[in-house]
């Protein structure tokens, strides 16, 4: 059983983690500043398998991957949001941080409910309030890179021309 | 056929390809900074295979630099050992990168770019497709060569008409963004168009560019016209000749149109870029700080009009200002022109160019409860430093005006 912690809308990836402390590249160390300015809690307060949840254009702003580097660090499951911004998008894909979009989970999901996911069909359910949601599918040359758990090991085993093949 | 982003992804492919369609391109460049290039290199190292092609890496350092600290010191030592080991050339400390790209000559219409960095959409303006990514597909493009694309939709954005004296494109911009909000164009591309484009100057179509990424869209395109070949060639090391192109019956998402004759100078509020207003609404608001300078609004340009507002005047006693040319270029050229010496007369600090104030790093980092007024493309929370700092957009000429006076400013009054 994971907690949600929900965000608001347009979420930056300024308030994901701000370029001062973007100087390391070291996930723990990013995970202890993930959301300092916006939700001062989550940092100390975030428990692994954790679940963010957020409004719609979820990490617009720069092409930091410190930002899905330090939620993945801070041990956090999956991002669920109703939309997400594109760099962001691909950096989650390619680091290996689950996303699942879904405008309905994050209309449906309070602060502070339960929530468990089954990643491969694309299921949330909502314990709290005892709701069931669908995410929207990846497409499938993006599957490919998430199932390998990133941009990296993909490429470690693999051609990227069998990404589009 | 079609849009101009299918049109420059259907010449490089050889074939027509259509909004929807998922791409694999060979990219002509990929372009990464201090920031960005750390992870690039680790993403690189861990894959395990050999560089492609050297000659498409561009490696710049602007975030931070020169180094404020040491950490930031040891990261450019090991860029730089990585640079030296893998036989790369180009690498370029002369300031803001997507500024520095252009001048080098890596930006050409039709050509495909990758950069570890959002605002890499800047190239648009001259007709190359370019986007942002993350650094590990940075470092995964370094091994391939190549990068994928899901064509995008395309909305049309139809400026028309001449905008008034004081109005410059960044007010255009700023209304744009304050119509469509962050998420607007989200997955898209942008492509500007209209009598405004076509008459408007290539330094001030860039600002267009630049900050589409702040609408969400994945590139924001200007179809190459002469003034983007005039510019490519008179500005630019980029060596004739360019390909030219238009849209060829193209079909958009949804059109745009603004008549920007219409329009005043307008600011972004504290703390989002499409919080804009009408600069009147909310002139009077004190500031701590002005800084003219970043990707979006540092050329030769920029540094003119502000200057021609700040010659024989004085900034304000408690308004710290700040110039920071975007790139050595644009420095020497401000210097021989006596710009340079027009802002330190009026009291200002020149900076080395450089991205440092933009992003809280160094060079002008706010205080909790300052307010800062910038030509910058972005005034999230905390992007300057404190999170109880306030950070507001607007002009090169509304920053000048700001500046004389400590308080937001129209700078009408000024161009008489």
């Amino acid at each position: 059983m994971s907690r949600a912690w929900k965000f608001g809308e347009s979420l930056n990836t300024d308030e994901i983690i701000p370029a001062r402390f973007n100087l390391t590249i070291v996930p723990q160390e990013l995970a202890q500043k993930v959301f300092c300015e916006v939700r001062p809690d989550f940092a100390p307060g975030v428990q692994p398998g954790d679940v963010v949840v957020a409004d719609a254009n979820f990490g617009c702003g720069s092409s930091r991957e410190h930002a899905p580097i330090a939620i993945r660090g801070a041990g956090v499951k999956v991002v669920i949001a109703a939309s997400f911004a594109r760099i962001f998008f691909r950096n989650a894909i390619n680091i290996g941080l689950p996303i699942m979009e879904c405008p309905a989970a994050a209309e449906g999901i309070e602060d502070g409910d339960e929530v468990d996911v089954d990643l491969t069909q694309g299921k949330i359910y909502n314990r709290t309030r005892s709701t069931e949601f669908q995410a929207a599918p990846l497409p499938p040359f993006v599957l490919k890179i998430s199932e390998a758990g990133g941009i990296v090991n993909f490429l470690k085993t693999h051609d990227v021309e069998e990404l589009t093949a | 056929m079609g849009t101009l982003v299918e049109e420059i992804f259907s010449r490089r492919l050889g074939r027509t390809v259509s909004a929807g369609e998922i791409v694999m391109v060979d990219v002509d460049a990929i372009m990464s900074h201090d920031n960005t290039t750390p992870l690039a290199i680790k993403a690189f190292s861990e894959i395990g295979k050999p560089i492609r092609d050297t000659s498409k890496i561009v490696i710049h350092f602007d975030h931070a630099y020169p180094a404020p600290n040491q950490l930031a010191a040891e990261n450019q030592q090991k860029i730089v050992r990585f640079i030296q080991q893998q036989g790369i050339d180009n690498f370029y400390h002369r300031g803001v990168c997507h500024q520095v790209m252009i001048e080098e000559g890596f930006v050409r219409p039709g050509g495909i770019i990758i950069g570890g960095d959002s605002h890499t959409v800047t190239y648009g303006a001259l007709g190359c497709f370019s986007t942002g990514l993350g650094s590990s597909e940075i470092g995964a493009a370094w091994v391939t060569g190549k990068c994928w694309f899901k064509v995008p939709e395309t909305i049309l954005v139809r400026l028309e008409g001449t905008a008034p004296a004081g109005v410059y494109s960044k007010d255009v911009m700023l209304a744009l963004a304050g119509q469509l909000g962050m998420d607007g164009a989200t997955y898209k591309s942008l492509e500007f168009a209209g009598s405004y484009i076509d008459a408007l100057p290539a330094h001030a179509r860039i600002v267009f560019s630049n900050m589409s990424v702040e609408l969400g869209a994945k590139c924001g395109l200007i179809a190459p016209d002469q003034t983007t070949l005039d510019y490519l060639a008179t500005e630019t090391k980029a060596q004739a000749p360019f390909e030219q192109f238009t849209a060829v019956n193209p079909r958009y998402e949804r059109t745009i149109t603004i008549d920007v004759s219409t329009l005043q100078p307008m600011v972004a509020c504290h703390p989002d870029v499409d919080q804009v207003k009408p600069l009147t609404e909310i002139a009077g608001l004190t500031i701590d700080q002005v800084y003219l300078g970043t990707c979006t609004n540092a050329r030769y340009e920029d540094l003119e009009i502000a200057a021609g507002i700040l010659k024989g005047r004085q900034v304000s006693r408690f308004t710290r200002t700040l110039v920071t040319p975007a790139s050595q270029t644009i420095y020497e050229k401000a210097m021989s022109a006596g710009l340079i010496q027009i802002f330190l007369d009026a009291g200002c600090t020149v900076n080395a160019p450089g991205c440092g104030a933009c992003i809280g790093r160094h060079g002008g980092i706010l205080a909790p409860g300052e307010r800062a007024f910038t030509t910058m493309n972005r005034n999230f929370i905390g992007r300057m430093g404190s999170a109880e700092a306030e950070i507001y957009l607007g002009s090169p000429a509304a920053a000048a005006a700001t500046a004389i006076e400590g308080r937001i400013a129209d700078p009408r009054p000024y161009l008489a």
